[in-house]
């Protein structure tokens, strides 16, 4: 579904990614594990069309979109949802909902998408009238979920949806992740939280310092010894 | 002054206030998007302001549709203006698009000086609003009264498109977080454009009712109503199209008020508003409902 071969990528005279390939096939969950810096947001970027790449070649579907606007990618159905949420504070909870599903034609469709989040996240629901800035970081991650999950994602790729959440909420977004994926819906992710990444991810790759160093199963990935001491915190 | 005076200086203020306002809108919509203080505002009213004379004095055009005509060719005008000078430099330094915004300004006024000359040219009032009403002593020229109506319902029309439509939630989240609007799908020239549409489709408006009012043209009116405009938007909270609009109320109050209590300083009318300026900028800086907003 997604083929990322040779992609490189500069900022201001710094290489962020170099020469990174990596795929993702259809009903896969992979995720992206590397400490901060490696280039993983970059990558994400780049995929989705906000960051330039120098070179190398993306493909979608089978189709090249190496260097497409953003605007026109989500429209294919290749969605991210950014770190730190980025929900839009003066909006309502519903109209975040409906701006994640900008293009969909108005309809009684639609209006069910919004009840499936809402069934999805009930927090949301009690919630919906009010402004997104009210929520708390939890809310805004699942109402970040929602929205991209209303624009009927093919491929939803998200990033650090864990960070700065307690574990409670961390084991909730998870969840969340897997139920969308039951869904028929493949699924990018990049965490720092590596443990419960490569918990639900059918494969792995591990980016150091702009490239990949390493790539597997995710069962696999979690029983490698430099990933352990790396990225678990195991010894 | 007795009660029908204050009365007349109130129905003055309003018109001249309602006129602040819709002209403040426009500065207010692309710098609330942009971040950009669009100082050709001003004189995009004045060309607005030459196709309705066109329209309605050379080709003898009903008024409406001279000022239909004028809004939406102005309307026209803003787009050009943003995609041909403003778009090249969305990712350079802002005080590039600002530069460039007084050099499109003084482009316009001297084109206009160029193309249409400098002596003013006459701008004939239609009859519906040369009309003067008078009840118990208060005597005020129907434009006074329609200005104020037609400006509610231009403000409500474009609230109603700001925040009943998908592409004024577009513009709203565009006005937050340009990057993720995009994820959702949303061009944001589009919106930009839009938005550049609008504002100058009211400025517009606002120019054909300041022409009738005067009522004449020139190639340099846009200057001082763009200014006082500017003014009244920061006076409302810049980024805010309802303080805008309150903002001009007050401005155009103000001046009116100045001049009936305070004769002897009408000659300091036009500095009022920068007064105001200085005042507001050093005591509540974000504007009257200007707010900072929780990240």
């Amino acid at each position: 579904m997604l083929e990322v071969r040779d992609l490189q990528v500069n900022y201001g005279g710094i290489t962020a990614l170099r020469s990174v390939s990596l795929s993702v096939k259809q009903g896969e969950i992979v995720t992206l594990v590397g400490a901060n810096g490696a280039g993983k947001s970059t990558l994400l970027g780049a995929v989705c069309g906000l960051v330039k790449p120098a070179s190398g070649s993306i493909r979608f579907e089978g189709n090249d979109i190496t260097g497409r606007k953003a605007h026109r990618l989500s429209r294919r159905g290749l969605i991210l949802v950014p770190e730190g949420r980025r929900i839009f504070v003066n909006l309502s909870v519903t109209e975040n909902l409906i701006l994640g599903g900008y293009f969909r034609p108005k309809g009684a469709e639609l209006d069910q998408d919004i009840e499936k989040v809402f069934s999805i996240f009930p927090r949301l629901a009690e919630r919906r009238k009010q402004t997104a800035g009210t929520l708390s970081g939890g809310e805004r991650q699942m109402l970040a979920l929602g929205r991209g999950l209303m624009s009927r994602p093919k491929l939803l790729m998200l990033d650090e949806p864990s960070l700065g959440l307690s574990p409670l909420l961390v084991a909730e977004v998870f969840g969340v992740i897997e139920q969308i994926h039951a869904q028929g819906v493949t699924v990018l992710l990049v965490e720092q939280n590596a443990a419960a990444a490569l918990g639900v991810a059918d494969r792995g790759y591990v980016l150091e310092t702009g490239k990949v160093v390493l790539e597997g199963g995710g069962a696999e990935l979690a029983a490698d010894g430099g990933v352990q001491r790396a990225y678990l915190g195991m010894d | 002054m007795d009660g029908a005076q204050l009365t007349q200086q109130i129905i003055n203020g309003l018109t001249l206030g309602s006129l602040y306002g819709l002209i403040a809108i426009g500065y207010t919509m692309v710098y609330g998007i942009l971040r950009l203080i669009n100082f050709a505002h001003g004189d995009v009213l004045m060309v607005g302001c030459y196709i309705a004379w066109f329209a309605a004095v050379q080709f003898g055009l009903p008024w409406w549709v001279a000022l239909m005509g004028s809004m939406v060719l102005t309307a026209l005008l803003g787009v050009i203006i943003d995609q041909g000078a403003y778009r090249p430099l969305r990712r350079a330094p802002r005080i590039s698009a600002l530069i460039t915004a007084i050099g499109v300004s003084f482009l316009l006024e001297n084109l206009g000086l160029v193309i249409f000359g400098g002596r003013p040219k006459a701008f004939a009032r239609p009859e519906v609003f040369n009309q003067i009403y008078e009840w118990g002593g208060v005597r005020v020229l129907s434009l006074s009264i329609w200005v104020p109506i037609l400006t509610a319902v231009i403000l409500a029309g474009l609230l109603l498109i700001i925040y009943r439509t998908r592409v004024g939630m577009a513009m709203r989240a565009l006005s937050r977080d340009m990057v993720t609007v995009q994820l959702m799908g949303v061009d944001t020239n589009r919106i930009v454009a839009i938005t550049f549409a609008l504002g100058s489709a009211l400025a517009a408006a606002g120019g054909v009712f300041w022409a009738m009012k005067y009522p004449q043209i020139n190639p340099l009116m846009g200057i001082l109503p763009g200014l006082k405009a500017f003014v009244a938007a920061v006076l409302g909270g810049i980024g805010n199209v309802v303080g805008a609009m309150i903002g001009g109320l007050l401005l155009g109050m103000a001046e009116i008020l100045l001049v009936a209590w305070l004769p002897e300083l009408a000659g300091y009318r036009d500095a009022l508003a920068f007064v105001l300026l200085i005042g507001i900028l050093i005591f509540k800086p974000t504007g009257i409902i200007g707010q900072e907003l929780p990240e």
